[in-house]
C-alpha cells in the first residue's frame, strides 16, 4: 500500500486543565478535580467541563502533520495521506469531540453512540475499532497512549492483538523509511527505544510526539460541514458488554500538609524526625 | 450456560468485602498465578519482584516465566526468590527485547498450557505494551495498574490521575493484570526454591525489528525503586541550574533524580525522569522537591511517598498542601544551603 489511510480514535473526557479565575487581587488556579457521587458508584460527570483527551489531540496532530509533510515535500519518507478518519464511542456529546478532531484536520468521523455511563471498556472499544479498520481499509491507527479518566492505557495494545498488527506504544517520533515501513521511537523506562515495523500498524502517542495545534475559527466552521457517520455496536457486530464491573469508587484519603518551617535548619530537623518516624 | 449465568448473578450480588474464610480456602486451591518476570541483559527488573508479591497475596500457586538470551545465570537467581514454586524458562534471543508482537504469543501459549487463573506483570513500558495484547488474544479485559487485591476477582486501581480510587470486579476467567510497583513490596530474593521447567516456545515471527535504544546512564539509584528522590521543576530555570542545584542535593541524600513535566518539556531534565500521571509513579521514603508547584498530574506520580518535603518561593503553591515539611524561599539560596548542611548532618 502506498498511501496512508489513518484512523484516529478520540475520547471525550473530563477536562484536565487548570481553570483560571482572575480577581482584582490575585490570579487563582482552580483545578478540576473529579468528584465521586454520593452513592460512590461513579465520578460526577454532569455539569463538568469535558474536552478531547489530550493524548488523542496529539495523535490527530500527528496524522495531520503526516499529510502536510507529503503536501510540502512528497517522497518515500513522506507518504501520501489518503484519508484521516476520527472515531469515537460515547454519549451524544462526544460528537463535539469529533468536531474538534475534524477542525484540527480529520476528514470525516465515525461515531458509535452509547448511553452516558455505559461507555464500553478498552476491550469493547478495541473490538469496535477493529471492525472500523476493516470496513474503511485503514492501514495506520494513531491512538493516544491512555485516556486520562480511566488511565488504563490498553486500547492500542489490544487493537494490535485483535488485528494481528504491529504495535508501537508511547511513540515520541514517527518517521517513514518507505511508504510502508515505519520507524518509531518509543518512550520506555530509562530512555527511548526505536523499532521498525511494516504497515499496517497501531501506534500510540506519547505527550512528546508533537505540539497539537489550535483549531482556527474558519476550520471550526468547516468542520461543521464534515460528515459524521453514526453506527451502533450492534450494526458492527460487536458485543461491548462489560467484563469489569465497578464496585465502588472513592476519593483517596487526603494528605495533610505538615506545615512550614522557617529555615533550612528547621527543615533538616523536621526531616530527621519524619524520616526516623516513617522507618 | 444457566449455571454460568447463576454464578455471574451470584457475583453481582455478593458483597466483595466479606469473602468467608471457607469460601476463600476453597477457592485458593484453584488459583494459580503466572508472574511475568521482566528481564534485560540477564538482569531482573525490580517490578518483577513486586509482581511476584502481588501474585503471592492472591494465594494459590505462583509460577514465574522468564524469556530471553543467556538467562541461565538469571534463572538460578530467580529460583531462590521467595514465593515462586516453579519457573518456566524460554531461552531464545528472539524474546530478549520484549517486543509485544512475539512475546504475547509466547505468553498466551504458556497461559493456555498451564491453565493459570491470573497473570501478573509490572506496569512498566514492557508490561504496558505486552499485557493488553495478551488480553486481546485471550479475549479478556485487562486490569491495569492495580494497587491492591481484595479477592481473586476484585482489585483496586487508581483512575483520574490517582484522584479517584476504583474497586473493580472482573468477570473474566483469566485475569490479566499489571501491578503498580510502588504499591507492593519486592519479594525476598533469597530463601525460596523453585523448580525449573522449559516453557513452551511458539517461535512466533513478526515483521518488526528492534533497532536501537538510547537509555540515560548514570550511577544513581533507579527512579522507580529509589528510597529517596530529589525532584526539580520549572523553578530551576535552565538545564545548567538544574544540574548545578539538583545533582549535589541528590548526591548528599543518595537519592534518585526526578523532574516535573514542565522541567522535562523545557529540556532541563531527561524525559525518563518525569514523575507524574504521564511519567513515572514513585513512592519513596523521602520525596524532596523544589521549584515544583504541585499540579494534579504531578501529584499523581508522587503523593504516596512516605515523607514529602518541598522548597518553593510561592507560599500558596499547592505542593505545600501535601508536603509534610515545607520551606518558603528562593531555591537558588535554600537548596545549596540545605545541601551543605546535609553533608554535615546526614538525614
Amino acid at each position: 500500500m502506498s498511501t496512508l489511510r489513518i484512523l484516529v480514535p478520540v475520547k471525550r473526557v473530563i477536562d484536565y486543565a487548570f481553570k483560571f479565575i482572575c480577581s482584582f487581587s490575585s490570579l487563582t488556579f482552580l483545578q478540576i478535580k473529579p468528584r465521586v457521587n454520593p452513592t460512590k458508584t461513579a465520578v460526577v460527570t454532569t455539569g463538568v467541563k469535558h474536552s478531547l483527551n489530550p493524548f488523542d489531540e496529539i495523535s490527530i496532530e500527528e496524522a495531520v502533520k503526516m499529510r502536510e509533510r507529503h503536501i510540502k515535500e512528497p517522497s518515500k519518507f513522506n507518504p501520501k495521506v489518503d484519508e484521516i478518519i476520527a472515531f469515537s464511542v460515547g454519549p451524544t456529546k462526544s460528537i463535539e469531540t469529533l468536531r474538534t478532531a475534524m477542525a484540527m484536520g480529520a476528514d470525516r468521523s465515525i461515531f458509535v453512540e452509547v448511553k452516558e455511563g455505559e461507555e464500553p471498556e478498552s476491550l469493547g472499544v478495541a473490538k469496535l475499532l477493529a471492525k472500523i479498520v476493516k470496513k474503511e481499509k485503514i492501514n495506520l491507527v494513531l491512538a493516544g497512549k491512555q485516556s486520562i479518566d480511566s488511565d488504563a492505557g490498553s486500547v492500542g495494545g489490544m487493537l494490535g492483538g485483535l488485528l494481528g498488527w504491529g504495535f508501537a506504544g508511547q511513540a515520541c517520533k514517527v518517521t517513514f523509511r518507505t511508504p510502508s515501513v515505519c520507524i518509531v521511537e518509543k518512550e520506555v523506562d530509562g530512555g527511548t527505544e526505536t523499532v521498525e515495523g511494516h504497515l499496517p500498524m497501531v501506534i500510540t502517542a506519547d505527550l512528546r510526539l508533537n505540539e497539537p495545534r489550535y483549531a482556527s475559527l474558519s476550520n471550526i466552521m468547516k468542520a461543521k460541514k464534515k460528515k459524521v457517520d453514526k453506527l451502533t455496536a450492534k450494526e458492527l457486530g460487536v458485543d461491548v458488554g462489560r467484563r469489569l464491573l465497578t464496585r465502588e469508587v472513592t476519593e483517596p484519603l487526603p494528605r495533610q500538609g505538615g506545615g512550614k518551617v522557617e529555615d533550612v535548619d528547621g527543615m533538616i530537623k523536621r526531616l530527621k524526625d519524619l524520616v526516623t518516624a516513617s522507618l | 450456560m444457566i449455571s454460568g449465568l447463576g454464578s455471574t448473578l451470584g457475583r453481582l450480588a455478593r458483597p466483595y468485602r466479606a469473602p468467608t474464610t471457607i469460601f476463600r480456602s476453597f477457592r485458593t486451591r484453584l488459583l494459580s498465578s503466572l508472574a511475568v518476570l521482566e528481564q534485560r541483559d540477564g538482569k531482573l527488573n525490580q517490578n518483577a519482584l513486586r509482581a511476584i508479591t502481588a501474585a503471592q497475596q492472591l494465594g494459590g500457586t505462583v509460577t514465574g516465566i522468564v524469556a530471553g538470551e543467556n538467562i541461565q545465570g538469571l534463572v538460578k537467581e530467580i529460583s531462590v526468590i521467595q514465593g515462586i514454586q516453579k519457573i518456566l524458562v524460554v531461552d531464545n534471543p528472539a524474546y530478549e527485547k520484549g517486543l509485544p508482537e512475539i512475546f504475547a504469543p509466547l505468553l498466551v501459549e504458556n497461559i493456555k498450557k498451564g491453565g493459570y487463573s491470573h497473570v501478573f506483570a509490572g506496569q512498566t513500558a514492557f508490561g504496558k505494551s505486552l499485557m493488553p495484547r495478551v488480553a486481546a488474544l485471550l479475549d479478556v479485559s485487562q486490569i491495569s495498574d492495580i494497587t491492591a487485591i481484595i479477592n481473586e476477582n476484585t482489585f483496586v486501581r487508581p483512575i483520574y490521575a490517582g484522584n479517584v480510587i476504583s474497586t473493580v470486579e472482573s468477570l473474566d476467567n483469566i485475569k490479566i493484570i499489571t501491578v503498580r510497583g510502588t504499591a507492593f513490596t519486592p519479594a525476598e530474593t533469597q530463601g525460596g526454591s523453585a523448580s525449573i521447567e522449559a516453557g513452551v516456545d511458539p517461535k512466533a515471527e513478526f515483521p518488526i525489528t528492534w533497532l536501537f535504544e538510547n537509555l540515560s546512564k548514570n550511577d544513581r539509584p533507579n527512579l522507580t525503586s529509589a528510597g529517596r528522590v530529589v525532584a526539580g521543576g520549572r523553578g530551576l530555570k535552565s538545564k545548567e541550574d538544574f544540574d548545578r542545584v539538583i545533582l549535589p542535593l541528590a548526591d548528599a541524600l543518595g537519592a534518585a533524580i526526578g523532574a516535573s513535566r514542565a522541567a522535562v518539556d523545557s529540556g532541563y531534565a531527561d524525559n525518563s525522569l518525569q514523575v507524574g500521571q504521564t511519567g513515572k509513579v514513585v513512592a519513596p521514603q523521602l520525596y524532596l522537591c523544589t521549584g515544583i508547584s504541585g499540579a494534579i498530574q504531578h501529584l499523581a506520580g508522587m503523593k504516596d511517598s512516605k515523607v514529602i518535603a518541598a522548597i518553593n518561593k510561592d507560599a500558596d503553591a499547592p505542593i505545600f498542601q501535601v508536603a509534610d515539611v515545607g520551606l518558603v524561599g528562593d531555591l537558588f539560596e535554600k537548596v545549596p544551603e540545605l545541601t551543605e548542611k546535609l553533608k554535615e548532618h546526614s538525614v
